[in-house]
Order: structure tokens, then sequence, then C-alpha cells
């Protein structure tokens, strides 16, 4: 587990102040139907590499953020804001 | 040759000269009936029960590293059939009742001691749940007691009962639970195995699963191209990965889970005791160290080893438990990749290609359900059809919605 993470508000911060929540996969819209549901709540790629993940900067700036860490070898090449990430999914 | 107090003698008076490697060192043959990926526990069970109560020759297990390198030489080595819902409870104890006779049944010693395990409550509630799981396990015919403080002091006097936050308000106590000797798991299910012709290919990587009009024909691997007439996995906490070989994803995810070892002490603990106000579990080795974990990490990992923050929440735990671990010394802590599903329950089931089986997401609960999770895979692969102890542990069961939440937590593996 990388020791520092370098959170986009508060500059790099220890491990120890961050809620790991897991994958950070696109919610689906409430209309996708049943099969892209199932996907969205059960099924993972669970790769051994690269995995963006949802953090939480608990004892920080409590921003929800998307972590991408290598699942082998723990090192954290991105950390950026969700909600502003997200944004820019949606042309915001 | 089979091992007996008289072989002992007989070789140990020899100067131990004639003894034989427990299994052989086969080069892969170009096609086998029945393939297995995953040298653990649960893959050399699984061909251990294929051919001895099955009937199928020509079985190949092939192990990336070395067997017993896994999550089976790395797990607390607990074994217990304490479990609530109608879906595990009769699989944990055919698991149970095959550990009884399971020294016997493959002539190897595997230290099984059924020592007791002691599950504590703190509260009115949790006393409550505990007596919910206790008569759930009565009525499946698994033997269970509950104890009130006085019961538990008497067995344990050395726990903290007056705790201001947990005090100890008695426990579940499941006395044909305990600990078996891991490694003699793998060896001895190898060694079975072995005598019935199984091929246990060690060092042999599976990179590929080739598959031709909708059917596995055999496996790409670190030693060429092998044929098969059935894909087993049994990957743990690479199921995602060998799945991945054939167009599956898996409602799993790996995480890492730490356990420790300390010193070794004169006789202190004599059971398994858990903690019922945070997550851990010790007991102590014949040799005299005392083996404990507590929760997984909970994040991804395919690394096997942990981090500080886990270790010091373990050992806090530990002494909330029994004050007097305070000044123990920890020899050793290591990690295994664990393959939590998505409801905290296993995986036994035929996948959407016809000859390809899966064995997996045990989280960490996988150790005890060794015997009971090979000879139930085994019962799938050789006869198409589920055990009759194994008929929940459907792959499509998410989907359906029949869920098996032991601990009602939900799709969040971390907090399985």
């Amino acid at each position: 587990m990388a020791s520092l993470v370098p959170c986009p508000h508060c500059g790099s911060r220890p491990k120890e102040e961050f809620t790991v929540k897991g994958a950070a996969l696109k919610r689906p819209s409430p209309e996708a139907g049943a099969d892209a549901w199932f996907d969205y709540v059960y099924l993972r790629d669970n790769p051994r590499g690269g995995y963006e993940e949802y953090w939480h900067h608990t004892a920080g700036c409590r921003r929800w953020l998307i972590v991408d860490r290598d699942t082998a070898t723990h090192q954290v090449t991105s950390c950026r804001d969700a909600a502003s990430a997200s944004a820019k999914e949606h042309g915001a | 040759m089979r091992y007996s107090a008289l072989s002992l003698l007989w070789n140990g008076l020899r100067g131990n000269r004639d003894w034989k490697p427990a299994w052989r060192q086969p080069q892969p043959k170009p096609h086998y009936d029945v393939i297995i990926v995953g040298g653990g526990g649960h893959g050399l069970a699984t061909a251990y029960y294929l051919a001895k109560e099955f009937g199928i020759a020509n079985i190949a297990v092939l192990e990336k590293n070395y067997i017993g390198s896994g999550n089976v030489g790395r797990n607390t080595t607990i074994i217990r059939s304490n479990y609530l819902l109608p879906g595990n409870n009769p699989f944990y104890e055919l698991s149970m009742k095959l550990w009884e006779g399971l020294e016997r049944d493959f002539n190897f010693n595997a230290m099984v001691s059924q020592r007791g395990v002691l599950n504590l409550y703190h509260s009115d509630a949790q006393r409550d749940a505990n007596m919910r799981r206790g008569n759930a396990m009565r009525l499946h015919g698994v033997d269970a007691e509950l104890l009130d403080t006085d019961e538990v002091r008497r067995m344990v006097p050395f726990l903290d009962f007056d705790n201001a936050r947990f005090p100890i308000k008695g426990g579940l106590l499941q006395r044909r639970g305990g600990t078996v000797r891991h490694d003699a798991v793998a060896w001895g299910y190898a060694r079975g195995a072995d005598s019935r012709d199984v091929d246990i290919i060690q060092g042999c990587e599976v990179t590929g699963i080739r598959r031709e009009n909708g059917r596995v024909t055999g496996v790409e691997t670190s030693r060429g191209f092998i044929g098969c007439g059935k894909l087993a996995l049994a990957a743990a906490g690479n199921s995602s990965q060998v799945a991945r070989m054939a167009d599956l994803k898996l409602p799993l995810e790996s995480h890492v889970l730490q356990a420790f070892v300390s010193e070794g002490l004169k006789p202190f603990i004599d059971g398994v005791i858990t903690f019922g106000a945070g997550h851990f579990y010790v007991s102590q080795s014949d040799k005299g160290g005392l083996v404990f974990g507590g929760d997984i990490d909970g994040y991804n990992s395919y690394a096997q080893r942990g981090n500080l923050a886990t270790v010091e929440h373990v050992a806090e735990a530990g002494k909330a438990m029994i004050p007097a671990l305070s000044r123990l010394r920890v020899l050793r802590s290591w990690g295994g990749i664990m393959d939590m599903s998505m409801d905290g329950s296993p995986i036994i089931d035929r996948t959407l290609i016809d000859n390809l089986y899966l064995n997996a997401g045990w989280c960490y609960g996988g150790f005890k359900a060794t015997p009971a999770s090979g000879f139930c895979f085994a019962h799938l692969i050789a006869r198409n059809a589920p055990h009759e102890t194994a008929t929940a542990f459907r792959l499509d069961r998410f989907q359906r919605g029949y869920l098996i939440d032991e601990k009602g937590q939900g799709a969040q593996p971390n907090l399985h």
C-alpha cells in the first residue's frame, strides 16, 4: 500500500487518513436495465495492475477522490477529485 | 508406501534412509480427462476425491508455484462449522465430518485437533444473535453450547471480562471445532492423489485457456499446451485472472488478509478464541506460538503482504480481549490473497462454458472448507450435478437474488 497519497486538495498525505470504498465504476442510468445494474453491483474486473478506486479523504478534506493504484505494487499513479472528474465526463 | 507406527519404527532403526518422496514430479502428458488449475488445498482435495470417490483416472493438478505455497499454508488453521444460514451450514458440517475422518482416510498425520472454538459476545444483542446461530446449528445437527460469563471464566480466566467498553458476557462454543496442521493437509491430499496416479505438476503456470466451438480444449501453460476433457478452476485469489482467460468476469475482488505468529509460550490458550467486539481470533500451536489474525486490509491487493495499520488494529483487538498479550513478541507476519465474493459465500458451480467448472469466492474462510470443497467440486465435475450440500453455491445467485449473505453486509467485499 502506498504510504503517501497525493490528494488534489491537501497535497501529499499519509494513507491512514483515507478510507477505501472500492472500484470506481460508472453508475448506470436508472433505466439501464437489469443486466447493466447486475454488472455494476456484482461483477468486477479485479485486475492485477492499474485499478481506479473511490477513496474518501476521511481525516482531511472529506472529498471523494478517484485514486489510480496498482493492485500488485500499490504504486499510486494519479489522484483526482471524484466530483470534478464526473463533471468533466458529463461536459459540465 | 503406507505410513504406520511399524513403518516409522522400521525406518527409524534403519537411519531414515529409505523414505520415498511422498509424490512424484511428473512431466505433463499431452492430454488429461480433467485438469485442475491451482495446487492449493481445494485443488488437491478435488483431485484426491475425483480419483478416490468418483473413479476418474487421468487427472492433472497444475500449480504455478509449489504446492502449499498459497493460502493453504498461510491461514490460521482453524476448523469449525458454526454457520447460521441453511445454504452454508450443511456444507460446513460435511467438511467437519470429513476432517474428523481425514487422517485415517488419506493416511497422513494432519494433527486434526478438536479443541473447541469459542466466539465471545459482549452485549445482550450479541447474545441473542449467538443464541440464534447456536439454535440454527443444533437444528442442523451441529453441536453448539451457549456459555454465560462464569462458564467462560472457568474455561479461559485470563480474558478481560470487565473491559469498560466491551465486557465479556459469555460465548458460543463449538467443541468439535479446532485446528489442523495446514501444510499437512496439502501434503496429505497431494500424496493421496499422487498414489492414485494424479499428476501434480508444480512450476506450471496457466497462461491461456484454449476454446473451440464453445468448449475448452486445453490450457496454454509455461510448460506448453496441455489438452483436457474438463477444466476445473480452483485458483483462489487469482480466480479472476484465470477466469479472464475464458472471458469470464466474476463477482470477486482479491484482498490481502494477514496472519501472525508469536514467540513460543508455555501452554496458555487451549482452543480457539474469537473476539466479538472486533475481528480477532487466536489459538496456540503445538510448538507454543500463538497464531492469530483479524480483518482483511480492506483494499484490493495481489501483493502477499499487508499493511502496518492492520497490524496495529489486530494487536489492539487482541490486547482488548487478552491483556496478557501486551508484551508478546510477534515472530512473523504474512499475507495471503483472498477471493472475496460479493456476499461472503463461495461459488462451486458450472459456468456458461460447458466443460469449465469454477471453485472460488472462499473469502477468508476457505481452509475449514477444504475437504468439503474438494468433495463437492469433485462431485460436480464427475457428475455434472452439484452435491446436495452445495446446491446454494451457484454462480448465478447474484443475478437471481439468492445471495447467501451470512454477515448481511451487501455487495461490499471489504466489509465481509
